[in-house]
């Protein structure tokens, strides 16, 4: 009897779900980290007011194959470019981020020239971000 | 030494202290990727056997919260501390929320802790098996001391009992009625009780049920098990939960059961390994390969019972080694 190797089993998709910044509101990222859970992805939650030092080191820590910022507070100008300014410090600029939160569509246009794979505001249906997600993931695998 | 040079890039890296290179290492061990034998195989000699202390309880108890304290008072002490805490993943869709890293707060530059969320992840190749390769990862890179985090039920309370040196079981006050502390499972495991939220009322009574009904009577040779109350929000008691982990300890040491737990530990992890090769194996097998496949046919069509199926696959196998 020979004993072929199987390939190794395909893995759940690591996420990190974090609140950049000072707003308390994290109903959404709580919302948005259930959909990804039972999608079958592993969702590392790091809570509110995270600074984007502390988000990076846990995306590096994690090993996440992903990076979803919430942010309800407007300072997403300033948090998300130093997200990804911090990655690529890290040689970690190839982990997708996307976003959510309240967004205006002129600074959701900027950011994604900056970096940010894709943005989603009020009444994006959950469907929709666990496909992105789902799709980011894997590319970067 | 021209030895270190022998060493896969990524064992170097660990060795180096290099954080990224360790977390991608416990990626691997996760996810069964066979990369992680040539890792594991080169870091193993540089082992210490650091202290690795389990936090086992029901959810909600303060684990994270009292980790997070622990973590402060080794920091303070000049100790590194690197946490793996594994939460469960669902049945039902492979998926979890791994939410113990809330706890963990304003270390953003602390190099001297290392945190790592693991979803339990099933039955797929054992969460013990897993913690213990990151602890053992986690002791190769420099650490002093590794805390595991875990609900303490079903598999993953056998995790912490296999892996863990020390075994702290962590309750709250109205966790349920003097019963319960009779119940087998997590209570019989403890090294150390904690009892968490003395600023709640009731935790005086806790503490004296866990002395009456499970502490005294037992069979202690020389370890007679702690209780320490503690509270995360005062702080208080922390600084007697890290004492009594290290009584416990020192106890290994002098008793020798350290050496002796040792070596049953490493047996159960090598047979377990098999099992759990084999066992994928065999799977593969039975459901690919023309001829044992007919062996499951004949189970599913009630001419051969399960377990005459079960001896002719082993001889199968014999006869191929």
């Amino acid at each position: 009897m020979p004993a072929p190797r199987k390939a190794a089993p395909a893995h759940p998709i690591r996420v990190l779900i974090a609140k950049p910044g000072l707003d308390g509101h994290d109903r959404g990222a709580k919302v948005v980290a259930r959909a990804l859970r039972d999608a079958g992805m592993e969702v590392i939650y790091a809570g509110l007011r995270q600074t984007p030092e502390e988000i990076v080191r846990a995306a590096l820590e994690e090993d996440v194959d992903l990076i979803g910022l919430s942010i309800l507070s407007g300072a997403h100008m300033a948090l998300f470019p130093r997200v990804l300014a911090l990655l690529k410090q890290q040689k970690a600029g190839n982990v997708p981020v996307f976003a959510g939160g309240i967004i205006p569509d002129e600074d959701a246009q900027r950011l994604k020239k900056a970096g940010v794979r894709a943005i989603f505001g009020p009444g994006a249906s959950l469907e929709e971000i666990v496909a992105t997600a789902q799709k980011l993931a894997r590319r970067r695998a | 030494m021209s030895e270190p040079a022998r060493l896969p890039a990524a064992a170097r890296a660990i060795l180096r202290g290099d954080r990224r290179a360790l977390a991608r290492a416990i990626t691997a061990v996760e996810n069964g990727d066979p990369a992680a034998d040539a890792i594991l195989g080169a870091i193993y000699p540089r082992t210490r056997g650091v202290p690795i202390v389990g936090l086992a309880g029901p959810l909600g108890v303060g684990k994270s919260s009292l980790i997070n304290a622990l973590i402060s008072l080794l920091r303070a002490s000049g100790r590194t501390v690197a946490v793996v805490a594994v939460d469960p993943s669902s049945p039902f869709s492979g998926g979890s929320v791994l939410g113990d890293r809330i706890r963990f707060e304003g270390r953003a530059t602390d190099t001297g802790v290392f945190f790592r969320s693991m979803a339990s992840r099933g039955a797929v190749g054992g969460v013990a098996a897993a913690t213990l390769e990151a602890a053992r990862l986690l002791d190769a890179a420099g650490f002093d001391i590794v805390l595991v985090e875990t609900v303490g039920s079903g598999q993953v309370d056998v995790a912490i009992r296999e892996i863990a040196t020390t075994r702290v079981v962590v309750l709250v006050p109205h966790l349920g009625d003097e019963v319960q502390t009779l119940k087998a499972g997590l209570f019989e495991i403890a090294d150390v009780f904690c009892v968490n939220k003395t600023d709640l009322p009731g935790a005086d009574i806790a503490q004296r049920n866990l002395r009456d009904l499970v502490v005294q009577g037992r069979k202690t040779e020389e370890w007679a098990t702690r209780i320490v109350g503690t509270s995360t929000t005062q702080p208080n008691g922390i600084d007697a939960l890290w004492e009594a982990i290290e009584a416990h300890e020192r106890y290994l040491d002098a008793s020798g059961e350290r050496a002796r737990n040792e070596r049953q530990r490493l047996s159960t992890e090598i047979v377990g390994l098999v099992r759990d090769r084999v066992g994928r194996e065999l799977a593969h097998e039975l459901e690919h390969d023309p001829e044992l496949r007919g062996l499951l046919d004949q189970v599913i069509a009630r001419s051969l019972d399960p377990r005459a199926a079960a001896r002719r696959l082993r001889l199968a196998v014999r006869r191929t080694e």
